[in-house]
């Protein structure tokens, strides 16, 4: 007789927790990065409850709108590896789908579906068309090609000004959920009334949290390892069959994807969008530093990143002007320390960390582990 | 081992490079067919004179970036700044010497315009010098790095210029001589205009001689074509690029004092803005080729006046559909050089 062997059991994956199927196994692998995000998580979902006043919560806000749009960059720079400048002009699109939307159909919720949307589909045939045009020939084609459209898409948004609202922008009311005066409980929350500014406030909270935590998972899926794969060796990741150009031009059309609705997120809590706010190409610089200083490739850099950055935007120029104060009488210097040009210094930071620290805060803490 | 036989084509000539004469149809072709759609020749002339001396500023601008990336592989974002520094440096010399331009007279105006053009060459190399060294030469082979530092060296080198000049846009007036324009019966061109196609010519000219007729020229193409060879063959062609890359961002600045009074105004994100063009240009052109630097440069700017004037509104994208009908044609440009 022939022994058969037992029939092994199914291989049962080992349980993960839900803490690493919600960061897709991939956590932040160093303690005092560990400590930081969990600190910035913290503070950005307490913030109604920490601080009084409009003046810190618009910053959180405006932090987790740029963590869900560093984030998205990132997968395009970080695990792609290609330069896009376009990143605003995807930005803008979500802003001003929302806004138009808002405007034309009336502050309803069908409106803000709409808009978002048609935005969104906006956004994926244009990023498709663009990859389609620039990524066949070179990957540096798409840098110079991005930066052209993008200037183009800018230009265009404030010369329509019978639909965008010209260089003036739009403003327009929200859903009566989100208006200041609604209120969702009659009894205030630990002294805190929750009134609609706090739920457009956890809109916009929980909204960059999924979309970041969908990237991660998009970063850490056989996809995502692909990208890297182009990312490291694009001719060997084509030889093992792998179609460079169509995974890139998906890289490229998910995170236009990612970056219009960030850009819906921002529309919704500025109750505004204009070519200042979401598409100007300054605003595509303060990524590119963002996403580098924080950490390309890495994810976790768009949150830290995101979060310096703003931070800085608000409290450096204040430092700054203390310093250039105490400097005064002494030539050149007290005007490179003016708190107009704290982008100089942020500049500086940025070109060390390319050379120094490739793989930006988040890599030198993991490093240091 | 050693019997290399010795091909027959020792005694016959070498093949002759073909030229490749349809790009080079597409100016006067485009003119052309602008011709009827205008209907006006008068109009057609000035429209034309004043897309070809926008066209010469253009490629004054981009024919020192398509030369580096030809050489090196280097894609320099941060070259718009050459531009704007070249436009700033204007400033040192209409200090003192302002009285030179409001002079009624042909010589000192143009005397005026030289040394502008001198100091804002002499300023851009230097500075261009500094920037290979610090910025660029760390991050030769990796064109993610290069477009992320040299983005930085913009951002660093833009904040300072507003550091020292200030931030605010400072007015500039051409000179006395170069302002208003010459009337030939319906005729209009701007005398400064007419300046910009004289000055873009004679670069171009210039250029073609010393690419094609001298040596250094022919070490430039070679690198351009195969600089491993070139290395092997004993040149040392990191001084070459060197110096390419300070040629270079000296006439970005020469482009920049032309752009200056042709906008009369100076911004430190001047350079920046004008960038768009020479990034469509130099991928329209091909990456690396001068000739199609320049093709490319008059065809961008003909084309967005002749649209300006038939159809305003089409004007803005433009430049985008030239782009994206060239690349239909040919996906590595008119002229592809480096192949890379």
């Amino acid at each position: 007789m022939i022994a058969f062997p037992a029939p092994t059991p199914f291989e049962v994956a080992p349980r993960r927790s839900v803490i690493a199927r919600l960061l897709s196994s991939d956590p932040p692998r160093s303690r005092a990065l560990s400590i930081i995000l969990i600190g910035i998580v913290a503070v950005l979902a307490a913030t109604p409850f920490l601080f009084s006043g409009s003046q810190p919560l618009s910053t959180a806000a405006k932090i987790c709108v740029f963590i869900a749009l560093v984030a998205s960059y990132d997968l395009l720079l970080g695990y792609t590896g290609i330069v896009s400048f376009a990143h605003t002009m995807f930005f803008g699109i979500g802003g001003y789908g929302v806004a138009i939307a808002l405007e034309r159909l009336g502050p309803t919720w069908t409106s803000v579906a709409i808009g978002v949307a048609a935005a969104l589909m906006l956004s994926a045939v244009l990023a498709v068309a663009i990859g389609l045009l620039s990524l066949r020939v070179r990957a540096i084609f798409f840098s110079m090609i991005t930066l052209a459209v993008a200037s183009a898409a800018a230009v265009l948004a404030s010369q329509m000004s019978t639909v965008t609202g010209g260089e003036d922008g739009l403003s327009f009311q929200l859903p009566p959920q989100l208006r200041p005066a609604f209120r969702l409980l009659s009894e205030p929350v630990f002294g805190l009334t929750i009134n609609g500014r706090i739920l457009a406030y956890y809109l916009v909270f929980f909204a960059a949290l999924a979309v970041f935590l969908v990237l991660l998972r998009i970063v850490n899926s056989p996809f995502g390892r692909v990208l890297q794969a182009i990312r490291e060796n694009e001719f060997r990741a084509e030889a093992l069959g792998y179609r460079v150009v169509a995974f890139r031009t998906a890289a490229s059309v998910i995170s236009a994807l990612a970056a219009t609705l960030a850009g819906a997120m921002l529309a919704l809590w500025l109750r505004y969008n204009g070519p200042d706010t979401t598409l100007s190409f300054s605003i595509m610089i303060d990524i590119l530093l963002m996403v580098v200083i924080g950490g390309m490739g890495t994810m976790y850099g768009a949150v830290i990143g995101a979060a310096l950055f703003v931070l800085a935007q608000s409290y450096l120029q204040v430092l700054m002007g203390a310093a250039s104060a105490s400097l005064s009488g002494i030539p050149l210097l007290p005007d490179l320390v003016h708190p107009d040009r704290w982008l100089l210094w942020l500049g500086a930071l940025f070109i060390v960390s390319v050379y120094a620290f490739p793989g930006g805060i988040v890599g030198h803490l993991r490093k240091e582990r | 081992m050693t019997d290399v036989t010795t091909s027959a084509s020792d005694t016959t000539e070498l093949p002759r490079n073909r030229t490749d004469w349809l790009p080079l149809l597409l100016v006067p072709a485009l003119a052309l067919v602008a011709l009827p759609f205008i209907g006006n020749p008068s109009s057609w002339v000035t429209l034309t004179v004043a897309g070809l001396a926008m066209g010469m500023m253009i490629f004054l601008m981009a024919s020192g970036l398509t030369l580096v990336f030809g050489l090196m592989d280097i894609i320099n974002f941060g070259h718009g700044v050459f531009i704007s520094l070249g436009a700033y440096a204007t400033l040192i010399v209409l200090g003192p010497l302002a009285a030179w331009g409001e002079a009624d007279s042909l010589g000192l105006n143009l005397a005026l315009m030289g040394l502008c053009i001198v100091v804002a060459m002499a300023l851009t190399a230097v500075v261009g010098a500094v920037f290979e060294r610090v910025i660029v030469r760390p991050v030769y082979g990796n064109h993610l790095k290069q477009i992320l530092v040299t983005m930085g060296g913009l951002i660093v080198t833009e904040q300072a210029i507003h550091a020292i000049w200030g931030a605010s846009p400072i007015p500039i007036a051409l000179p006395e001589s170069l302002r208003g324009a010459y009337v030939l019966g319906d005729i209009v061109m701007e005398r400064y205009r007419v300046f910009a196609v004289v000055i873009g010519l004679a670069v171009f000219g210039g250029m073609e001689l010393l690419l094609n007729r001298t040596r250094i020229g022919l070490l430039i193409r070679a690198g351009v074509e195969n600089p491993e060879m070139v290395e092997a063959l004993g040149y040392r062609i990191r001084r070459l690029f060197v110096s390419v890359f300070v040629a270079g961002s000296a006439l970005a600045g020469l482009g920049g004092v032309m752009w200056a009074f042709y906008r009369q105004t100076l911004t430190a994100g001047m350079g920046m803005e004008v960038m768009v063009l020479v990034f469509i240009v130099i991928i329209i052109g091909g990456l690396g080729s001068v000739g199609g630097c320049f093709v490319g440069s008059l065809l961008v700017a003909l084309v967005a006046n002749y649209v300006g004037f038939l159809a305003p509104k089409l004007a803005l994208i433009s430049n985008i559909l030239v782009m994206a009908l060239v690349l239909v044609w040919r996906p590595q440009g008119l002229f592809p050089v480096a192949r890379r």
